[in-house]
């Protein structure tokens, strides 16, 4: 094959791999689990008319997308240098003690999602946490009891309003 | 014309193509370039970087797989910079690889093992990080190993763009890469046909046919069983191979040889059968277009093709022809016609088949293949497998003198000679027809390939006034193209041959490796002049026979 078809193929998969993330993150956005479950995969495989190795293929490889049931918020701790020595230990500490779960796991009341992830970007802000897509830079213990209760005092707004 | 550029290759100037990669430009030269992820018939992949070479101007080291040569460009391809890179990557390859070659399914022809040798790899440094997860046995057909995957691609490419089957792909990133199907499901959870394309593409042993030769020894071994084995076609033009010899050699004499020397009981041929499925296709072929069934018929010998009819196409199977494969043909025959004649009880016959296919291997233990009321054929071995069991033997194919089949299994036609290459079914087939039909020989059907559509080629054939259209597609994703302009009732044919495999039978999943394009193209010739040669003799005794 000539190289300059090979070329062309690889740019229009680099498109269709753009166009499907695209997909994807809008499909995470709309379920109530903020994730991409197997059903879901499966139909967007069938309506792109590509097979569902593909979408799971793309899906797996970015951490924008989760394969798996998620809360409704995603707390995110960075778990890099920067955060580690600015006291990133406590705050995951806390944050675990609080959800009672542990990094990687969601609350059983499926409100929140505790992952960590390699930098925000804010580490002139370490240690920093992100919820959903809110930064909170130069948090302590105390101040990330608060913010906790911020989130848990609108989810029980929306349930009361809900009922 | 070809426009030419010149390169410096390690200090000389030499001449190539325009558009050729610096690693098919270097070979063209004398230079081999090692690779890994590199496979002809593929698109480039650039995973791997064993093939990387340094080109002037240039501050990184480049890959030659996917790199093209450009006037003027000086390429190294040997130095110690190279050197060095080319023996980090592969002990980084190693230390995550188990270091079972004396036990591998692949010894002797992996080209993990031939670049390490090559190579000259004595140590292998840093931590041995090699996983140690369950093999995928779930399938009678293949064996996934993902221990020893190097994450090449180059089964995702086979299956995706040639098949276009879409099981496997590669997931996650980085460290985590794994090649396999969605959610880490084995084969048997998911659509896979078991064409085994996979595997013959696969440079190392992580994904191979299933093993069966202990299940044939164990019978061979057993004094109570009569053991019969049946050649398919696509066989006799490639088991040469596993021995040395080029691609295409026709070693039919010496193969029953060998299968004698195996100590099986009568040596058949598959042909005997396949001259049934072409009586029955034929006739049936007829009795549609007489009694306005559904039409095009479809040729039903390929099991990979069978299960994907099933799988992606469930509302199109009443155009399957409803012969059965001469696989299957032969095994119900020769547990009741053989057997009665033989004065044998059928459940002490044991019928192997040699099989350029691993579907075959899923094909047998299907349900409804128990017409003599056990399993009609017990154990399937591909050319591969075959190749290994004549070598455990000590079986010395190149010496070995030419031997006939047994008669009554071994007697054919020759029509079915040709099954083993695309389009050779639907003329055998088309054969019977016409001469039912016409009282007349078919005279040589003139293909031509479909606009647009590499892979699937078309003829018309007049059957005393009315105009028959026929088509015939190799490969699973050309099948695809066929079948959605059948489901869209855009063909207008009257009979149509797929098969599964690239070419039809002779680049079957189980065939010797190192199958490519070229490979089959020399397959196919071998097989059209043979054929030629068995018509030719056949129409010499059909006309002496009258005198
Ligand atoms: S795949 Fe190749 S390198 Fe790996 S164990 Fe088998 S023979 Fe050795
Ligand atoms: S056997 Fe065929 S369909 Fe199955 S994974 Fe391999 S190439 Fe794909
Ligand atoms: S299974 Fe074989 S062909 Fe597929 S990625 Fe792994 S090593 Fe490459
Ligand atoms: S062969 Fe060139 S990168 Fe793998």
């Amino acid at each position: 094959m000539k190289l300059e078809t090979i070329n062309n193929n690889i740019e229009t998969i680099v498109k269709e791999k753009q166009a499907l993330l695209q997909i994807l993150l809008a499909v995470q956005d709309a379920s109530p689990e903020n994730y991409v479950s197997e059903d879901s995969v499966n139909e967007i495989a069938y309506s792109l008319n590509v097979s569902r190795s593909r979408v799971y293929s793309t899906a797996s490889f970015y951490s924008a997308i989760s394969l798996k049931p998620r809360g409704r918020h995603i707390i995110r701790v960075c778990i890099n240098a920067p955060c580690e020595n600015a006291g990133k230990q406590e705050i995951l500490a806390v944050l675990e003690d609080q959800l009672g779960i542990i990094l990687g796991q969601t609350t059983s009341d499926r409100q929140f999602t505790l992952e960590g992830v390699s930098c925000l970007g804010a580490c002139y802000a370490s240690p920093a946490i992100k919820i959903d897509n809110t930064l909170y830079g130069d948090v302590t213990p105390e101040s990330v009891i608060t913010i906790l209760q911020e989130y848990r005092k609108e989810a029980e707004d929306v349930d009361c309003s809900a009922s | 014309m070809m426009k030419l550029v010149h390169f410096e290759l390690n200090g000389q100037i030499v001449e190539v193509n325009q558009g050729l990669s610096i690693m098919d430009a270097a070979r063209q030269h004398g230079v081999k370039i090692p690779s890994l992820c590199h496979h002809p018939d593929q698109r480039v992949k650039a995973n791997c970087r064993v093939c990387v070479v340094e080109v002037e101007g240039q501050r990184n080291l480049v890959s030659s797989c996917s790199t093209p040569v450009t006037e003027g460009m000086k390429v190294r391809t040997n130095s110690p910079r190279i050197r060095e890179t080319v023996q980090t990557i592969l002990e980084l390859i190693f230390a995550n690889h188990p270091q079972e070659c004396l036990t591998c399914v692949r010894n002797g022809n992996c080209e993990l093992r031939h670049l390490a040798a090559d190579y000259g790899i004595r140590e292998v440094k840093g931590e041995m990080t090699c996983a140690n997860a369950p093999l995928d046995i779930s399938t009678p057909s293949l064996v996934r190993n993902p221990n020893k995957c190097i994450k090449c691609g180059r089964c995702a490419e086979v299956c995706h763009h040639v098949q276009q089957t879409g099981i496997l792909y590669s997931h996650y990133r980085s460290v985590d890469v794994s090649v396999e199907p969605e959610y880490g499901k084995s084969l048997a959870e998911v659509a896979c046909v078991l064409c085994g394309q996979c595997a013959s593409v696969c440079p190392v042993g992580a994904i191979h046919e299933r093993d069966d030769i202990k299940k044939v020894w164990a019978a061979l071994d057993d004094p109570e069983k009569h053991v019969v084995v049946q050649v398919a076609p696509a066989v006799r033009v490639s088991i040469a191979e596993e021995f040395g010899s080029a691609p295409g050699t026709i070693a039919t004499g010496k193969l029953v040889a060998a299968l004698r020397k195996l100590g099986f009981d009568r040596v058949f041929d598959t042909d005997f059968s396949a001259d049934v499925t072409i009586m029955e296709e034929g006739h049936e072929l007829l009795h549609r277009i007489k009694t306005g069934g559904v039409l095009p018929m479809i040729t039903s010998c390929s099991p990979g093709w069978i299960k994907y009819i099933e799988h992606n196409f469930p509302d199109q199977l009443p155009h399957l022809s409803t012969a059965k494969s001469p696989q299957q043909m032969f095994g119900a025959l020769a547990k009741t016609y053989y057997a009665k004649r033989a004065g044998i009880q059928a459940e002490n016959m044991y019928v192997v088949s040699i099989m350029p296919c691993t579907a075959k291997k899923f094909e047998c233990q299907r349900p409804e293949m128990k017409d003599s009321g056990f399993q009609d054929v017990d154990a399937v071995l591909t050319t591969r497998e075959l190749g290994r069991i004549l070598k455990q033997a000590g079986v010395d194919f190149s010496v070995l003198s030419e031997e006939e089949f047994d008669a009554p299994m071994g007697i054919s036609t020759g029509a079915a000679a040709i099954f083993g290459a695309t389009g050779g079914v639907m003329e055998a087939a088309l054969r019977t027809v016409y001469e039912v039909v016409t009282g007349k020989e078919l005279p040589n059907i003139e293909f031509t390939p479909v606009r647009g559509m590499e892979g699937i080629k078309e003829a018309e054939i007049d059957l005393s006034g009315t105009k028959v259209k026929v088509a015939a597609a190799h490969g699973l994703g050309n099948a695809k193209q066929v079948m959605e302009l059948i489901k869209a009732g855009q063909a207008d044919y009257t009979f149509v041959e797929i098969m599964a495999c690239p070419g039809g039978c002779i680049g079957g999943g189980g065939q010797p490796y190192g199958t490519t394009n070229a490979v089959r193209k020399q397959r196919i010739e071998k097989c059209n002049g043979w054929a030629k040669d068995v018509r030719n003799f056949l129409h010499y005794v059909f006309n002496y026979s009258k005198l």
